[in-house]
């Protein structure tokens, strides 16, 4: 059955945008991740302009989070201050990025940008990833080697502005929080993704997060800095499809909630190693894009002052 | 008396006395939710007083349809620091239909000649307007050539020789597939009659393409009330990001 996206412009079979939202809602359910960073790449390769690509999947995003977070806040494992910290640099970072989209968008390179995006941090979180797991089949396999001990004390703790974090038992600067925040900000509004990739690891490591808290807060922000990116790309580049979203997010949370029941037929470091694998699949086909001299070296965009 | 009247239908009938009465199939295409293309057939007839005349060339018909005109950017791509492939130069085409399709009867350039296509424009190239490249850009004909490739490649732009069917030289008719990836506006259809080369006779009506229902809604919630529309658009992910948690939850239970 085919769609007609009225903002897209283009038509496009409901039932493929149907089983795209489910597969990613499955991986996002097994894995744990937002599934915006797979998702946003997969409307590139059937056709949906970029610009609406990124703005759209942002608003899918909410619904993904909003779904997510709701099972953590029963847990009790969302840092609220944490949560708000982050949530401030975020809107910081998303109405940076928006602009920055904007501005781009007008001389022609945002396709670039959002790819290099794309290229850039797929690779180092694959290769992470990729390594990480592969590590931890190799201990599992042998005899439980000794775990890394985590500095408990490092250069963050002499920063000032202190502030407790209760649920998560922290007491260090808002500085590095905020700042993490902005990162993710900007790469939600350019790439069009959660930035939950970037934000777990970050939390982890560099703010010595407890793991258990790390994914409800983590969520939680996410809602309101895709909700943000989701209004500000509305009003400056009218790229949110409607549409596109409902039909992406009906298979998103179905599969989501499916893939969770999945994941926990599987042992943790094979998932892993499965997500890594495919992060760089993903990578690797953008990079050649970029690599490779393309079939056709033009493209067309809307005249001067149309849009 | 009979002289001038005459005189008068001689001045009022176009040379040779022939005229093209034209209708379509469908003069409104609205682009629904299930939009998946559309077909519209063009047809109509010679209407002549005089027999059909012996000394003239065959007679043929060549009929455009041409979407709205719009100004369009052609960048292109170039390699970068010998690394990576990003849009360099640019150029502004001033006007180019979203579609454009050329029917004829016979193969274009014996249907029509080019002083002729010059005058009413009726080619591709012809139909599309570019006035001036930046100076940077020394090639500026192969954007051109490149802006009629790309959307010939997406069937926005179609050439069809002999796809218009002429019966005794009267009687004439063709389809015009439109794509399921179509822009709304006001399409025009041009019915060219032509005998060696030379227009006999034009005939111009307007298909009025535009979205409907859901789509001109949604549509236009997102040009005049953008703000409305992204509420409108994450009340829409909350309320179902909660509805399947709330579904699960009850199944699991």
């Amino acid at each position: 059955m085919q769609i007609y996206l009225p903002i897209a412009e283009v038509s496009v079979n409901a039932f493929l945008l149907l089983g795209l939202g489910g597969i990613v809602g499955v991986l996002s359910g097994m894995f744990g991740v937002g599934g915006g960073f797979l998702m946003t790449p997969l409307l590139f390769f059937i056709g949906i302009p970029p610009a609406v690509a990124v703005a759209t999947e942002a608003n899918q995003i909410v619904a993904s989070s909003f779904s997510g977070v709701l099972a953590h806040f029963r847990r009790k494992t969302v840092d609220l201050r944490m949560g708000l910290v982050l949530l401030v640099g975020g809107l910081a970072g998303a109405a940076v990025g928006v602009q920055l989209f904007a501005a781009l968008r007008a001389i022609g390179q945002v396709d670039l940008l959002v790819k290099l995006c794309y290229v850039v941090f797929l690779g180092v979180i694959g290769a992470l990833m990729f390594v990480e797991s592969l590590n931890a089949i190799r201990k599992s396999r042998g005899a439980g080697g000794a775990l890394p001990q985590r500095k408990k004390h490092n250069w963050i703790h002499a920063l000032p502005f202190k502030m407790k974090f209760r649920t998560s038992g922290l007491y260090i600067s808002v500085i590095p929080p905020l700042l993490v925040g902005v990162a993710v900000g900007v790469l939600a509004a350019i790439m069009g993704v959660g930035g939950g990739f970037i934000m777990v690891p970050a939390m982890i490591y560099l703010l010595g997060m407890p793991t258990k808290v790390v994914v409800g807060t983590s969520l939680f922000q996410i809602i309101f800095v895709t909700g943000f990116t989701t209004l500000m790309h509305a009003t400056t580049n009218y790229t949110v499809d409607m549409m596109l979203a409902v039909l992406l997010l009906i298979g998103g949370v179905v599969g989501a909630q499916i893939g969770a029941r999945i994941g926990v037929l599987l042992k943790a470091e094979q998932l892993r190693i499965l997500l890594a694998v495919m992060v760089l699949a993903v990578c690797g086909k953008l990079a050649f894009d970029l690599l490779v001299m393309p079939s056709e070296l033009y493209n067309l965009g809307t005249g001067g002052g149309h849009g | 008396m009979i002289r001038w009247l005459a005189l008068m239908i001689l001045l009022a009938l176009p040379a040779h006395g022939e005229e093209v009465l034209a209708d379509l199939s469908q003069n409104r295409v609205s682009i629904t939710a299930n939009f998946d293309g559309s077909e519209i057939l063009i047809f109509g007839a010679v209407k002549r007083e005089t027999p059909i005349p012996r000394d003239g060339g065959q007679l043929e018909v060549l009929i455009t349809v041409a979407g709205p005109s719009v100004p369009v950017t052609v960048r292109r791509k170039a390699k970068w620091n010998g690394l990576i492939w990003i849009n360099t130069e640019a150029v502004e085409v001033d006007s180019a239909p979203s579609f454009y399709k050329v029917a004829t009867s016979g193969p274009f350039n014996e249907v029509l000649k080019d002083t002729e296509d010059l005058r009413h424009k009726v080619s591709i190239e012809r139909a599309i307007r570019s006035v001036g490249a930046p100076m940077t850009v020394a090639d500026a004909a192969s954007f051109t050539d490149a802006l009629i490739r790309i959307r010939k490649h997406e069937n926005l732009y179609q050439e069809q020789p002999n796809a218009v069917i002429v019966n005794e030289q009267t009687l004439f008719r063709t389809s015009v597939a439109l794509p399921s990836n179509l822009t709304e506006g006001n399409y025009t259809a041009r019915i060219f009659l032509t005998r060696d080369g030379r227009v006999v006779d034009v005939h111009e009506t307007v298909i009025y393409v535009q979205k409907v229902g859901l789509e001109r809604f949604l549509y236009n919630l997102a040009h005049e009330r953008p703000l409305v529309y992204g509420i409108l658009s994450l009340v829409i992910a909350i309320s179902a990001g909660w509805t399947a948690s709330a579904v699960f939850r009850y199944l699991r239970s």
